[in-house]
């Protein structure tokens, strides 16, 4: 069955990933698991990504956050033995299957890395080269200004733009990433704990800025830092390992899904509320 | 102070510290064994080359060196002759650098394009795990055996006369570029290895193809790499002499070939051939021969050491970039000329970088249109 005329979210009320209100979803998982070889990384996650929202992913180390997100722009394909069974959509439309081009995909769903990975290239060919790969028509020069502003970037770099992205400092870099991705227009933007590599001030930048991106794209965060998972999101993941299977391997499972206030004050899975106390993690 | 669990240690620093300055002592004789028979090889070959009257006193550097200069460009400058004082090395190098030319034409597009290939491109598994295994073997052939290959594959084509190379230039081009190949292909490979995972993953974030990822991130990133093993690979291929002996490289051969097409000797083979002559003196022309490929061998590792340290990676680089650049603004004449980049055009005499790409585009774009 195609998932492109299912009203997703108000169909399938499971219990781990209620709907938000007033917004529908955009990234969809039914009973997604994962695989790396042998190993079970993900097992049975199901989950619905509200549109124009940012909704954390947190939970222990190893417990699937990232690959979960990397599943969503296809990125976990590089992986070699990686393997996954269940459903994605994006926008109604499959994400997964033989007849998916990756390549569309990843310009719709663009990524931030944990390390900021610029281009050994100037700060303008960083933001011009992603729109140049994809045919952009329209004038490079006005998208690349467009894009390091959306990311508060511009009053700082605008008189170095033919400076190599690596002479600017870590924080810089990140938000050059960010404006890179926003340069090929996506719909999503996937980020996979941005800030690990930052300092805090560098940090509240970036947080500052998802808060404005939030009206025009849909975010997901990867987080370790439950206080920025608290702080920017509006609806909150936990991921946790389950219990151990035969071969000793945990996979990750989705042990709650709630906004964001919610899950944090009133977790409904004894688990979440063990790991956001510190008790576990 | 001591304490009761001190009486368990037997220290001995001295024979400790002795024992480690005698290992760095035996590494440094082994390094300098190296260096040392350079020296040696080079003088002795220094000898030799000025053997020939007149003979200045030693001390005399600036006549031995005015003397050395004058015996090596007439030797350059003339060719083979049963007269040791009008013999020389003319055919030998310009065959040479035939040779070269050939090879870095037919092994670099290959070499790079199957280390591309294999590390990019082939999907892993046995078959490639072989291909990988059988490569790195080949590297180790020696090379009279490629030789003997070239002979029956090229100079005779496995008997078909009217595609056998016979002695043309062509066969000892084929068979160097053999030769040659395993090394080019494993350097690359290495070079493309050495290109952080990151920034593939950040180009194919951003909806790029892998073609496009390889062409703007992945070759300008493993170029110098790529560079130096290939200029190593070639300096290789220029001081080999037995396999060119088996595929037709003359004994003796007084015009230089015009063509790939013509007869030909080598450098390597003509030093060859006048060590074995009886006469004395033609000792000192191979050796002038000696220094002549020695000099051309040490000024191409110079370029491979250059490309490796970071000054000659931004060189390469940039020199890449540079030939990118012209074929896309070309592409893109006209396009990016409003706004942006009119405010960008080159900010100011100090501010202007080494690599002012922004304002180069739209520069060339106005000039062409």
């Amino acid at each position: 069955m195609s998932l492109d005329q299912q009203p997703i979210v108000s169909r399938n009320p499971s219990p781990a990933a209620p709907p938000a209100p007033g917004a529908d979803a955009v990234l969809v998982a039914r009973d997604l698991s994962v695989w790396y070889g042998s190993t079970q990384a993900l097992r049975g996650v199901s989950i619905a990504i509200p549109r124009n929202r940012i909704t954390a992913l947190i939970g222990p180390s190893g417990c699937g956050k990232s690959t979960l997100l990397r599943c969503f722009n296809r990125m976990n394909d590089l992986i070699p033995g990686f393997r996954m069974e269940g459903q994605l959509g994006f926008d109604g439309d499959p994400v997964a299957g033989p007849e998916v081009d990756p390549v569309t995909l990843r310009r719709r769903v663009g990524m931030v890395f944990q390390k900021p990975n610029p281009f050994p290239k100037t700060v303008y060919h960083n933001v011009a080269w992603g729109a140049r790969i994809n045919g952009y028509t329209g004038d490079l020069d006005e998208l690349v200004e467009r894009s390091l502003r959306r990311a508060a970037l511009w009053d700082e770099v605008k008189d170095k733009l033919n400076r190599s992205g690596l002479d600017l400092s870590g924080g810089q870099q990140q938000r050059l990433c960010i404006a890179r991705t926003l340069a090929v227009e996506p719909e999503v933007i996937l980020m996979d704990e941005p800030c690990s590599a930052l300092d805090p001030i560098s940090t509240a930048r970036v947080e500052d800025l998802m808060e404005d991106l939030k009206a025009e794209y849909t975010i997901v965060i990867v987080t370790h830092n439950m206080q920025q998972a608290r702080r920017v999101s509006d609806m909150t993941a936990c991921l946790m390992l389950d219990e151990a299977r035969g071969n000793g391997h945990r996979p990750g499972v989705l042990a709650e899904f709630s906004p964001t206030d919610v899950l944090f004050t009133t977790p409904k899975d004894p688990r979440t509320e063990a790991y956001i106390t510190g008790r576990i993690g | 102070m001591s304490r009761a669990s001190d009486a368990l240690y037997r220290p001995r620093r001295g024979l400790r510290r002795a024992l480690g300055a005698g290992f760095a002592g035996l590494c440094l004789a082994a390094t300098l064994s190296g260096v040392v028979v350079l020296v040696v090889l080079l003088g002795a070959v220094l000898v030799k080359a000025l053997a020939l009257p007149p003979n200045p006193p030693w001390f005399a550097v600036g006549e031995q060196l005015r003397e050395l200069a004058a015996f090596l460009s007439r030797i350059a400058s003339s060719t083979n002759s049963p007269n040791p004082e009008l013999a020389g090395f003319k055919a030998g190098i310009i065959g040479s650098l035939w040779l070269l030319l050939l090879v870095a034409l037919i092994a670099i597009p290959v070499g790079v394009g199957a280390g591309l290939y294999l590390e990019e491109y082939a999907p892993a598994g046995r078959l490639r795990r072989a291909i990988q295994t059988n490569i790195a073997n080949l590297a180790g052939v020696p090379s009279i055996v490629y030789g003997i290959l070239g002979l029956v594959v090229f100079s005779r084509a496995f008997g078909f006369q009217a595609l056998a190379l016979g002695k043309m230039l062509w066969a000892g081009a084929l068979t160097l570029s053999l030769l040659v190949l395993p090394i080019v292909v494993i350097a690359t490979q290495e070079a493309l290895r050495a290109v952080p995972p990151s920034l593939r993953q950040a180009a194919l974030a951003l909806g790029a193809t892998r073609w496009q990822v390889i062409r703007d991130h992945v070759l300008p990133s493993a170029l110098p790499g790529i560079l130096t093993g290939t200029i190593l690979a070639l300096s290789r291929a220029i001081g080999e002499t037995a396999p060119l002996l088996m595929v037709g490289a003359a004994n003796s051969i007084l015009f230089p070939p015009s063509g790939p097409s013509d007869y030909y000797t080598a450098l390597p083979v003509e030093i060859y051939n006048f060590a074995t002559l009886p006469r004395e003196e033609f000792r000192s022309v191979a050796a002038g021969g000696i220094l002549i490929l020695l000099g051309i061998l040490l000024s191409m590792n110079a370029v491979a050491i250059f490309l490796r340290t970071p000054t000659g990676q931004r060189a390469a680089s940039r020199a890449i970039a540079q030939l990118g650049r012209l074929g896309w603004s070309g592409r893109r004449a006209g396009r990016s000329r409003t706004g942006l980049a009119s405010a960008v055009v080159v900010p100011g005499p100090g501010a202007s970088g080494p690599d002012s790409e922004v304002a180069q585009p739209t520069d060339q774009g106005g000039a062409e249109s």
